[in-house]
Order: C-alpha cells, then sequence, then structure tokens
C-alpha cells in the first residue's frame, strides 16, 4: 500500500515535469492556437471582474498640475487620415464635421464641432499610457460623452458605445506577417462611457486639438490604455452588442488580438 | 522498493534519487506545500520573463520619472541603428553605448536581421507580438499572485518563515564568516548543515520581497488600477519609474536564479533536487573530521 502511494507520487512529479517542459517547448503553437486563446480570455475577463470590483464605486483616474504636462506627446497610430474629405473638412477648421450617435438611442443625433464647442466642457490633465510601455502626459478639453448619450435617450438593452473613426490604419507586422488595414474603431461599455471623465476631446494642451492627436474629436477614457482613446471619431454607435461589427472583438486592435479591456 | 535482476543506472538513479532519507542520515526539509508552490513558482517566472522581455521589445527604452516616450531621454535602450557600415544593435546604458549586433538592438529572425531589443531565443513566443506576450504575461501574472500568496499564507502560518529564514541575531553577527565561507565555497556539514546560512536566508527574503515589488510595480503601470491606489504611483515615483523598476527587480531575479542554481550545483544537486522533489534531505557528512566509529 504505502508503495501505491509512492509511485503515485513519483508518477505525479514525473508528470508535473514533463507537462511543464511540454507547455515550455509548445509555446509559439499554442499562442497560435485557437482553442488556447479562451484561457486567455478568461485571464482578461478576471483582470476586468478583479479591477471593476476593486474601481466600485467609479473612481477618477488621477488628474495632474500644468507642470507635469510631458514636453512632447508622441501620436501613434494614424497620423493623418489624409482623404479628400477630411481634408477639406481641416481646410474649413472642422466646423462642419458632424458627431452622428444612433443605435440603441431614442433620439439619433447630429451634431457640428461647432455646437460641441458650444456645451459645457471639461479639462483634465491626465496621463497616457501605451500598450507598448510609453507614457506622455497631456491637457485635454472637451465634451463629457455621458450627458450627450443621455440627450440621445438610451434605450433598453444598450450596453455598449462604439466609436466609429475616420481613420484607415494599416497595422502593424505580427503574428510572423503584416496586419489587416482596417477602419479604426473602439467600444466601451456604457460604465465607462458614462464616467465623468470620458469626455470627446477637441481641445490639447490649450490649442485646438491638432491633426495628429485626432482633429476634430477624440476619445479619452482615462482609466485605460491608449489604443482605446479613438481619434478622428465620427459616429457614436450605442449596441448590445459588438459582435457583427468588423472582426467582432470590438476595437481595432482587439480584432488584432489585444484586449477588449485594456485597464492592464 | 525492491530494484533486483535488472540493475540498469536507469533504475539505480530512480531509487536513489526517490528513496526516502530518515534521520540520522538525513530528515524532512521542505514540506508538500513548500515544494508544490517552489516549482509552480519557477515556472512563472520562466515564463514572466520571457514574455516580459517580448514587452519590452514593443518600447526598448527605460526613462526615469512620471513620463517618457520617443523624444524624452531613456537610461537604457536596446536600438537598432542606421551606421554608412550598415545597420548596427545599439545598447545604451546611461552615457555609454555598446554595439551589440547579433543579439541585442539587431539580431536574426529566421536567418534575416531584425530590429528587436531581445533576440528571439529569450522571448515569449519567440517572434515578436505584444498582444500575444501581453497575454501569457497576465496569465501567469496571476497565476504566480495565488501560488505566491498561498506560500505565504502557509510559511507565516507554519511558522516556516520565521523559525526558518528570517535571520536571528547571531546569524546577523555570523555575516563576515557566511561571506568568507561562501568565498571558499564551503558548504555547511552536520548538524550546521540543518539550518540555512544566513546569506541563504538573506537571499531568500530578498527574493520573496523583489517578487512582490515586480507585482507592485506591475500594477502600477496599469492605468485600470492607478485609479483604485494612485498613491503607488508616488511610491514608485511615476509610471515610467515603476516600469524601469519593474526591469530592474527582474534583472536582481535574474541574478538571484543564476546564484541560486550555481549552489544547488555546489552544494550536491542530486540531494538539493530531491530534497525539493520529494521533501528529503541528505545531511553532508564532514568527510575531514573523524570518523567516530
Amino acid at each position: 500500500m504505502a508503495n501505491a502511494k509512492i509511485i503515485t507520487r513519483r508518477v505525479a512529479i514525473l508528470g508535473g515535469f514533463a507537462g511543464a517542459g511540454w507547455l515550455v517547448a509548445n509555446t509559439d503553437k499554442l499562442t497560435l492556437d485557437s482553442g488556447f486563446a479562451r484561457v486567455f480570455h478568461a485571464v482578461e475577463d478576471w483582470t476586468k471582474t478583479a479591477q471593476r470590483g476593486l474601481l466600485f464605486p467609479d473612481r477618477l483616474a488621477r488628474e495632474y498640475s500644468p507642470s507635469d504636462i510631458s514636453p512632447f506627446f508622441k501620436p501613434n497610430g494614424t497620423y493623418n487620415p489624409g482623404t479628400p474629405e477630411y481634408n477639406a473638412h481641416a481646410m474649413q477648421n472642422f466646423d462642419d464635421w458632424r458627431l452622428k450617435i444612433d443605435g440603441l438611442v431614442a433620439k439619433p443625433l447630429s451634431l457640428s464641432v461647432a455646437e460641441l464647442r458650444r456645451l459645457p466642457r471639461r479639462t483634465q490633465i491626465t496621463k497616457h499610457d501605451c500598450v507598448e510601455g510609453w507614457t506622455a502626459i497631456g491637457m485635454w478639453t472637451g465634451v463629457p460623452v455621458g450627458p450627450l448619450l443621455k440627450a440621445a435617450g438610451l434605450q433598453p438593452g444598450a450596453r455598449y458605445a462604439v466609436f466609429h473613426c475616420a481613420d484607415n490604419l494599416t497595422g502593424e507586422p505580427s503574428k510572423g506577417g503584416e496586419q489587416s488595414p482596417g477602419q479604426y474603431y473602439e467600444s466601451i461599455d456604457l460604465r465607462d462611457a458614462l464616467h465623468p471623465q470620458t469626455i470627446l476631446a477637441y481641445g490639447f494642451n490649450g490649442k485646438q486639438l491638432d491633426v495628429p492627436h485626432g482633429a476634430p474629436l477624440r476619445l479619452r477614457v482615462e482609466r485605460q490604455l491608449g489604443y482605446k482613446q479613438a481619434k478622428y471619431v465620427e459616429r457614436i454607435q450605442i449596441v448590445d452588442s459588438f459582435a457583427n461589427i468588423a472582426g467582432g472583438q470590438g476595437g481595432y486592435w482587439e480584432d488584432r488580438g489585444y484586449e477588449w479591456y485594456a485597464g492592464i | 522498493m525492491a530494484v533486483s535482476g535488472r540493475k540498469n543506472w536507469l533504475a539505480r538513479a530512480w531509487h536513489s534519487a526517490f528513496a526516502p532519507i530518515r534521520e540520522p542520515q538525513g530528515f524532512y526539509r521542505h514540506r508538500a506545500l513548500v515544494r508544490l508552490t517552489h516549482w509552480i513558482n519557477a515556472l512563472c517566472i520562466l515564463f514572466l520573463l520571457g514574455s516580459g522581455l517580448n514587452i519590452f521589445n514593443a518600447h526598448p527604452h527605460l526613462y526615469w520619472g512620471l513620463y517618457g516616450t520617443d523624444g524624452d531621454k531613456p537610461f537604457f535602450s536596446l536600438d537598432a541603428l542606421d551606421t554608412p557600415a550598415g545597420s548596427q544593435g545599439v545598447t545604451q546604458i546611461g552615457p555609454w553605448h555598446f554595439n551589440t549586433t547579433g543579439v541585442l538592438g539587431w539580431s536574426k529572425v529566421d536567418g534575416e536581421f531584425q530590429a528587436r531589443g531581445w533576440p528571439d531565443w529569450l522571448t515569449i513566443p519567440s517572434f515578436q507580438d505584444l498582444a500575444d506576450a501581453r497575454h501569457w504575461h497576465f496569465l501567469f501574472a496571476w497565476i504566480l499572485v495565488f501560488n505566491g500568496l498561498a506560500y505565504l499564507i502557509y510559511s507565516l502560518w507554519s511558522r516556516h518563515i520565521q523559525r526558518d529564514i528570517f535571520p536571528t541575531r547571531a546569524d546577523i553577527k555570523a555575516i563576515p564568516r557566511s561571506i568568507l565561507d561562501h568565498v571558499k565555497l564551503k558548504h555547511p556539514t552536520g548538524h550546521a548543515a540543518r539550518r540555512y546560512n544566513v546569506l541563504q536566508k538573506l537571499a531568500y527574503l530578498g527574493v520573496i520581497t523583489l517578487i512582490a515589488l515586480m507585482v507592485l510595480t506591475g500594477l502600477t503601470m496599469s492605468p485600470g488600477f492607478n485609479a483604485f491606489f494612485p498613491w503607488l504611483l508616488d511610491v514608485f515615483g511615476g509610471r515610467q519609474s515603476a516600469r524601469s523598476i519593474h526591469f530592474i527587480c527582474a534583472s536582481l531575479i535574474v541574478l538571484f536564479v543564476i546564484v541560486h542554481l550555481v549552489e544547488v550545483l555546489l552544494a550536491g544537486p542530486i540531494n538539493e533536487i530531491r530534497s525539493m522533489l520529494t521533501g528529503d534531505y541528505r545531511i553532508p557528512q564532514d568527510h575531514h573530521a573523524k570518523d567516530p566509529s
């Protein structure tokens, strides 16, 4: 009997090491395996649940003082959408650029940038954390998203705000190949959309928002990473699911493997 | 277990590796939970280092302070630079620059040179992919946290840490002597081998502290966690400082692992590894002492 127990333990020890060795030897294969991706999704959900639990009630991201603003705020992704329509708007100071709010709302809205600039505004100096690892601090002025959505009237079933952008991004080389180009978009859930620091910014560091940083409208979701801060926003679509939009993962980078919940 | 008949070397090694060792030849040194958490921790560290280096490659610069990006001055970087003689890998530490072509900054992937901070044979996955490296990193970060908590709670509750790892007053006084023993590669025998020496204790306490710092600096890089615990940003001096401390602590953990493995080899690898597998530790005898028999 004692022998059987000892042998079981030896098998367990050797089995454990064999399993670990197999895991180490197959990391590249598992990385590309669509079945194993479920493990990663479960981890993302767990991270989101843990952070959301801590972030109740809705905490504000830290706001910095003007002396903390970085001298150079690196633009990333698209530097200029460059389409004829976009260029025409840029020539006219984006006064006629319109933001559409539609989907699961009682009253779809279409507001010009000139109108948005006249609404109550919020200015915040915040930290911008790129998923790549770098940080820049900048001052954003814009219109809070929450009151806009409330004005449009959220319908029952509304869960996410999808931000559609004017830029087409080529992407980065990944998984041994080039990423496919695509129209930039992002999504956040209503908890983030209604957060007081979630704004559509039209001003940056005391000036009008410039083209490399997302003119005329850029989303700021201050408790998430840089790729959530969609630039060149032209439409907010309220949905109950983003499964049928583009790649179905809720954003340009999400469709290319990044986490939808970008709080870490 | 009887090893009659086929006495090949494998069976003998198997037998001697797993045979129970009892007093007075040896004693039960490592309890099951300590052994299990040790190996899970080792696997976590391996995956976290490999995926961490892949993540680092997405922006192979380190800064100090609240912010830092292209245009700000890094104190450490692994870049590929264009020179008249072609591309070169350049490692920069403060004011110093080193040509590290082929390994750091500019190295071969599938036979072709590529701008890469750390080379493909060090990163998880081997190909450059920030999204997937993050997936591996967070998977093993969570395992590390739960595994580490299990170890800490159990070891504090069973007084393993207080009894075996915390240095005593006598230990502190013995530091110079312990340093001398280590320099001479002299390992304790007999009764002294039943306890950890003071440098060993300090190394174990040190690596526990480093892992705790890794978790805290890692969380400080999370914008979500920042909203909950903004004071951690102050403790580490900003997100970029936290990122740099994260990297420095990882380097110190690598140093610990190297010293740890060298010590296992010097102290007797079979006995040391067995003690972390079955728990049984054979007390090394001093062959220079008079044989009592």
